[in-house]
């Protein structure tokens, strides 16, 4: 059992929870049990199979990117973070003025 | 009981001293710490180049700041050798064992023909009203010069903006930039204090202007009230920013930001907040990663939610853009250990900070061994989600 830390843009797919348990030896595994049971994290969160590149998967600390990817070894009791990226957002294509969020 | 010129007598035949010829030879070959210990007036009308001022009278208070290693050589000068006996005997009790004063003092190193540094110098206005920063063995004078002299580059006078260019104004970064095309409204004044309710209509870089100005009449504006593009990045940039304070909201500015910082080898305090979190981090060009390899692609438009639409804690902005002007200074001032190639999150919720390393990707389309980007790009369509996929 893992416990992964939701970030706050994701949190609506799973309830609004903070943190939620997982099972898996590797990170896709992980993911696997978290998109089986939290089904809109899919598109949030892999693409063709792979870590979306939008996204960051740390597991006690380290990118996983310098790693195995998504196959890296997730040993129970590790801290993993997922982590989108978040710098507000334009809308759909028509980019507003910088403002600070 | 002993009268002055006894006493005089008494410490200056418990200490080493040397004449200014000796000093020099010490200064070329031993790496000395050279310290000043005459009054202000006294240290501005010049000093020994490479000195650290420390006035008799905080000798005690101050000299381990300055000089931690008990073991380092010690040079002290006043202006005739006799303050600078006394000061080494001090420095003697605290175990400094290789303090040395130099006998004939100042005016005997002028007399020699000896270089002489002037104090570029803070007047008395600004040494009172940077006195906390010259406390600081860090800052001391030339750091605070050095941020007089600083040009740093606001992206966005918004959430994190706001107190990233009060701070940055308030320690005297000489020349900030702001970049922003937008009018103060109602709903920035939950977060964004250089603006004020006053304001509302008023171009959020008028109004920042006249904010920072009125906190501090030595910091120049230069307001860009437009939108950061590609056509119109270069002109900004070719003002000469040391650093670039990326306080956007939106993801083709933040790429725009990295690939233009890049090729100029300009560093980018990055922050970003949502809701109760934020994150920091510094790409530096050649020290560490850049955007892109933290971040390869933008999230689709509708996964990424903005603060417009999911909302932000007010003083969120605060915590992060105060870490983004702390950030800047440290660069600015090359002091201490800045957050390159780490990416520190904070959750005001459970008021925890956490960190994690992000790398520099030898892939990289635009900082990588072979870059494929190297012009600037349709960042609106890069980040339409039109893109194909990886």
């Amino acid at each position: 059992m893992t416990r992964v830390r939701i970030p706050p843009t994701l949190r609506e797919d799973v309830g609004g929870a903070r943190e939620v348990p997982a099972d898996g030896d590797t990170v896709r595994e992980l993911l696997d049990d978290l998109m089986g049971r939290f089904p809109a994290l899919r598109r949030q969160l892999v693409e063709n199979g792979d870590i979306a590149p939008f996204v960051n998967v740390y597991v006690e600390g380290e990118d996983v990117r310098t790693r195995e990817g998504i196959d890296t070894e997730v040993r129970p009791g590790s801290t993993v973070i997922l982590l989108p990226a978040m710098a507000g957002g334009a809308q759909l294509g028509e980019l507003p003025p910088p403002a600070g969020g | 009981m002993a009268s002055y010129r006894e006493l005089l007598a008494q410490v200056r035949a418990e200490i080493d001293e040397v004449d200014a010829v000796r000093a020099r030879e010490v200064i070329e070959n031993d790496d000395p710490v050279i310290v000043d210990v005459r009054e202000q007036d006294e240290w501005d009308e010049g000093h020994i180049p490479g000195a650290i001022h420390i006035p008799r009278g905080y000798l005690e208070s101050r000299i381990e700041g300055a000089a931690p290693d008990r073991s380092r050589q010690i040079l002290l000068y006043c202006s005739a050798g006799n303050r600078s006996a006394f000061a080494a005997k001090t420095l003697q009790d605290l175990g400094y064992d290789e303090s040395v004063s130099l006998a004939g003092g100042f005016t005997d190193w002028k007399r020699n023909g000896f270089p002489v540094e002037l104090s570029a110098g803070l007047d008395a206005p600004r040494r009172a009203r940077y006195s906390r920063h010259l406390l600081i063995p860090e800052v001391g004078e030339q750091g605070q010069l050095k941020l007089l002299d600083s040009k740093i580059l606001l992206i966005g006078a918004g959430g994190l903006g706001s107190p990233a260019s009060l701070y940055l104004a308030a320690a005297g970064v000489g020349r900030i930039g702001i970049v922003d095309a937008d009018v103060v409204d109602e709903s920035n004044l939950q977060r964004q204090i250089v603006h004020s309710t006053e304001r509302l209509g008023e171009a959020k870089v008028e109004s920042a202007k006249r904010t920072i100005e009125a906190l501090n009449p030595d910091v120049q504006v230069v307001p860009y009230k437009e939108r950061l593009t590609s056509e119109n990045i270069e002109r900004i940039l070719a003002d000469g920013w040391d650093v670039i304070v990326d306080g956007a909201d939106n993801f083709p500015t933040r790429y725009l930001v990295n690939d233009a910082s890049v090729w100029h080898g300009a560093p980018v305090v990055h922050g970003s907040i949502y809701r109760f979190e934020g994150q920091v981090t510094v790409f530096k060009p050649g020290a560490g990663p850049c955007y892109r390899c933290l971040f390869p692609a933008p999230p689709p438009p509708e996964l990424a939610p903005s603060c417009a639409e999911g909302g932000v804690l007010g003083v969120l902005p605060g915590v992060i853009g105060s870490l983004q002007a702390s950030e800047a200074l440290k660069l600015a001032l090359g002091i201490g250990e800045p957050l390159v190639g780490r990416l520190l999150l904070f959750d005001a919720l459970s008021a925890e900070f956490n960190e994690v390393s992000i790398r520099r990707d030898p892939e990289c389309p635009v900082c990588g061994e072979h870059p494929t980007i190297t012009d600037y790009i349709d960042y609106v369509e890069f980040c339409s989600g039109t893109r194909e996929p990886a």
